[in-house]
């Protein structure tokens, strides 16, 4: 049971997602967007949208120092377990309360505002679901276990097991040892990392970091779609 | 010097009557589609008004455009690169569905299935964003010839800039019609403000597009495009704008709107400018420097240093030749009576506008005087300040000397053009009086008022004969318009499709200018079966009959009966 579901598991969701990912942008790159509701409302969305994404970006942060830097190194930097842990529940509240903020507004918004609802897919509704018991189970992690309860030093067990995932060595004694709670986001986020190609949350990878260093005006040249286009798959020329 | 060219357009106001049929013609080409309802590539407003999306022209309220920094530098007026990138998550300045209006049909199905009845039945308009019954309270041209404008006309961000003393009188007045499309700028700010560079503009003929499949809904070039023509699809999350209808011009077609136009007043030809110049252009320090500085950027197709330039740059003989008969080249920079739409947003816009004299020409007839008389309309056009100061915010960044030169060539060529048609002695001290000759002045006559179509139409085809040939072959490519391509909505929103058909516009081209369908080029491949009579095989579904009279491919039939 535990091989299932901290082997077999992140490994079949992880797969979805980069596959899908490759799937979804070789075949739907017309359908690779945000998405974008702003222009049905705009009142709540000014305040939801920066809340919510500005939040998360705090999350990523966050689990990119909980999860990939190991505990010896950040000790080795002279950095004491009280100073980490203050430091990290202090962010992650703070980051957590945003997203959560946020995407309660966001989902009142959808859900209350006519056009938007019309405008709401049925995976739509799943990825919600989804991240949203995601967001709200990792905190209850960082506050009521981390913030107000004794706390549970989670880069000793998930951190070490999902870092072994990526080398292939995965350890699911780690995992089984874990509070539910955690053992219970893991694999919320394992399932949301499994749907993601196959969401809007694509958009996660197209964040425009080259605008900052691109020219204002892009020219283009009409020749790669014309003269110089290959023929589809199956309209290749007699001969060729 | 790096000579480009660029496709473009000029639009003789006096003769818009305001009848729509270039929306009505774009729309049922471009826009009639589920998440497009509410766009319209090419609208007509009535001016004074509020205009479509309501007082776009206020950029202190949708920072649209470009602004020239105390450093002498151009900025977005939305702000630079990061602050853009910090505003994805939601745009301050983007237009709600509000501001442009809320799209509706009609539940015509009560009217239809209505049982006889006391009462008549009623068609109650349904939302087209909600489904949901609504009250219609605003439409792309709501305030069609000054409809409720005592209302809605002092909120027109133009006539604001006039200030107060306008407010009373202004609807006695004048009176005209503002058609708008996207204005294919030189420096477009909507390509700057695209975060995923999805937006360009194209390196042949300046026609700035949308890549379907790299934009990402960012919606930055909503609130750069300081005339609010890109619009963005609700429905695939995608911007989508005015494409100057790029299939039909490839194919030396010009664009729906002007192919459609009642009144014969658009115009489209070639400008060659100067690409290295551009940049310094929109950055001169005076806004009433703008429209020079946007005509010194383009370039004379006659010069020789420019035709050697411009054969050095790759730019073809026929489209050198076009650009030497352009139409708007005459308007804009010989004649010099076309001007840009609103210069200061320093995009470098490439429609422009003959600026009307019937609002002066009105008021002089209806006080009883001769308005075909040059001294009348001359002096009218000094004494009504406010139709030339308006006219002035819109093509002049309110300078009224170019309008006025403008009004007094049009009145000149007025009143010269009525003593030759009444056979009077020519009086040449009216075309003196405003800087020409009484021939440049026939010619100008020529070119506004019997211009043939091939005179008002100069485009040369693409050359991308190969590459058409291809798609030719392609021919049951799905992304036809209505195709499987095209489908409807997925559970991941709208799946892939191209909006625009991609059926090739020289066959279309071909087909209506012979006499049959069967009448196609040999050896394309291509036969129309659907309207194939029947009575003798199609030509071009069998190849020809040899000169030894065998018949090609053991077809008996009359291969060569053209009729």
């Amino acid at each position: 049971m535990n091989t299932v579901l901290w082997v077999v598991l992140p490994y079949i969701c992880l797969t979805s997602f980069v596959v899908g990912h490759f799937w979804r942008y070789r075949y739907d790159k017309f359908g690779w967007t945000t998405r974008s509701s702003q222009i049905y409302e705009n009142r709540l969305l000014a305040w939801a949208g920066p809340l919510f994404h500005f939040g998360i970006l705090g999350v990523l942060v966050g689990h990119a120092l909980g999860l990939l830097v190991p505990e010896s190194w950040t000790s080795a930097a002279g950095i004491s377990e009280d100073a980490y842990h203050a430091v990290s529940v202090s962010g992650g509240t703070l980051a957590g309360l945003m997203t959560v903020t946020g995407l309660v507004l966001l989902v009142y918004r959808r859900r209350m505002t006519p056009s938007i609802f019309r405008a709401t897919t049925v995976m739509d509704k799943a990825m919600y679901l989804l991240l949203g018991a995601v967001v709200a189970v990792g905190t209850y992690n960082t506050l009521v276990i981390n913030l107000l309860g004794a706390g549970h030093d989670y880069r000793a067990d998930v951190a070490v097991w999902f870092r072994s995932i990526f080398v292939f060595q995965p350890d699911a004694a780690l995992m089984a040892g874990a509070p539910i709670a955690f053992q219970l986001h893991a694999l919320l986020a394992l399932g949301l990392f499994a749907l993601w190609p196959f969401t809007r949350l694509v958009h996660v990878f197209s964040a425009p970091v080259g605008y900052l260093v691109r020219p204002y005006i892009v020219y283009r040249s009409r020749d790669p779609l014309g003269a110089a286009r290959a023929p589809r798959r199956g309209w290749e020329r007699v001969g060729s | 010097m790096r000579v480009m060219a660029q496709l473009g357009m000029v639009m003789n106001l006096d003769k818009c009557i305001g009848c729509h049929t270039c929306s009505v013609t774009c729309k049922q080409a471009w826009t009639n589609r589920t998440g497009v309802e509410y766009v319209w590539f090419n609208n007509v407003e009535t001016r004074p008004g509020l205009g479509y999306p309501r007082t776009h022209e206020d950029q202190d309220r949708w920072q649209g455009g470009w602004v020239r920094t105390s450093r002498g530098r151009l900025r977005l007026r939305a702000g630079g690169r990061v602050r853009r990138l910090l505003q994805i998550f939601s745009n301050p300045r983007l237009p709600g569905m509000s501001d442009y209006y809320e799209p509706w049909t009609y539940d015509y199905d009560t009217l239809l299935n209505a049982p006889a009845q006391a009462d008549v039945p009623v068609a109650r308009p349904k939302s087209l964003i909600t489904g949901e019954p609504m009250q219609i309270r605003w439409s792309a041209n709501w305030d069609d010839d000054l409809g409720g404008a005592p209302e809605h006309a002092p909120g027109d961000p133009v006539l604001k800039k006039l200030g107060d003393r306008v407010k009373l009188e202004f609807e006695k007045t004048f009176m005209f019609h503002l058609p708008r499309i996207c204005e294919h700028c030189l420096n477009p700010a909507c390509v700057a403000s695209c975060p995923s560079g999805a937006m360009y503009k194209r390196a042949e003929d300046g026609i700035v597009l949308v890549d379907q499949d790299g934009c990402r809904g960012w919606r930055q070039c909503v609130t750069g495009c300081p005339y609010k023509k890109v619009y963005f699809n609700h429905r695939t999350g995608k911007a989508e704008k005015c494409t100057f209808c790029y299939p039909r011009v490839e194919a030396g077609q010009p664009t729906v709107c002007a192919e459609t136009c009642v009144g014969r007043l658009r115009y489209i030809g070639l400008f060659l400018y100067d690409a290295d110049r551009v940049l310094a252009a929109a950055s001169v320090e005076n806004e009433h420097d703008l429209l020079e500085a946007q005509r010194s950027v383009i370039l004379d197709p006659e010069d020789p240093q420019v035709i050697a330039a411009a054969r050095a740059a790759g730019i073809p003989e026929d489209w050198l030749d076009a650009a030497r008969r352009s139409p708007v080249y005459a308007l804009t920079n010989r004649y010099r009576i076309a001007l840009p739409l609103h210069p200061e947003y320093r995009t470098m816009p490439m429609v422009w506008y003959i600026p009307p004299l019937s609002p002066v020409v009105d008021v002089v007839r209806d006080t009883g005087f001769d308005g075909e008389d040059s001294s009348t309309l001359f002096h009218a056009i000094d004494a009504l300040r406010i139709p030339v100061e308006y006219l002035a915010e819109l093509f002049t960044a309110g300078d009224p000397e170019p309008v006025g030169r403008s009004l007094r060539i049009l009145a000149a060529m007025r009143s010269y053009m009525r003593q030759v048609n009444l056979g009077e002695e020519l009086d040449e001290s009216i075309a003196e009086s405003v800087g020409m000759t009484g021939e440049q002045l026939r010619e100008l006559h020529r070119l506004l008022a019997i211009a043939r179509y091939d005179e008002r139409y100069v485009i040369p085809a693409a050359h991308v004969e190969a590459g058409q040939s291809l798609e030719e072959l392609a021919g049951c490519s799905l992304d036809y318009s209505g195709g499987p391509g095209m489908g409807g909505i997925g559970p991941f929103g709208e799946v892939s499709g191209t909006p625009a058909s991609v059926e090739s516009f020289h066959l279309t081209k071909q087909r209506a200018e012979s006499d049959r369908y069967a009448d196609l080029p040999e050896g394309r491949g291509a036969v129309d079966l659907l309207t194939w009579s029947g009575e003798a095989p199609p030509e071009g579904l069998f190849p020809p009959r040899r000169d030894n009279g065998q018949p090609g491919n053991g077809q008996a039939g009359n291969g060569q009966g053209r009729s």
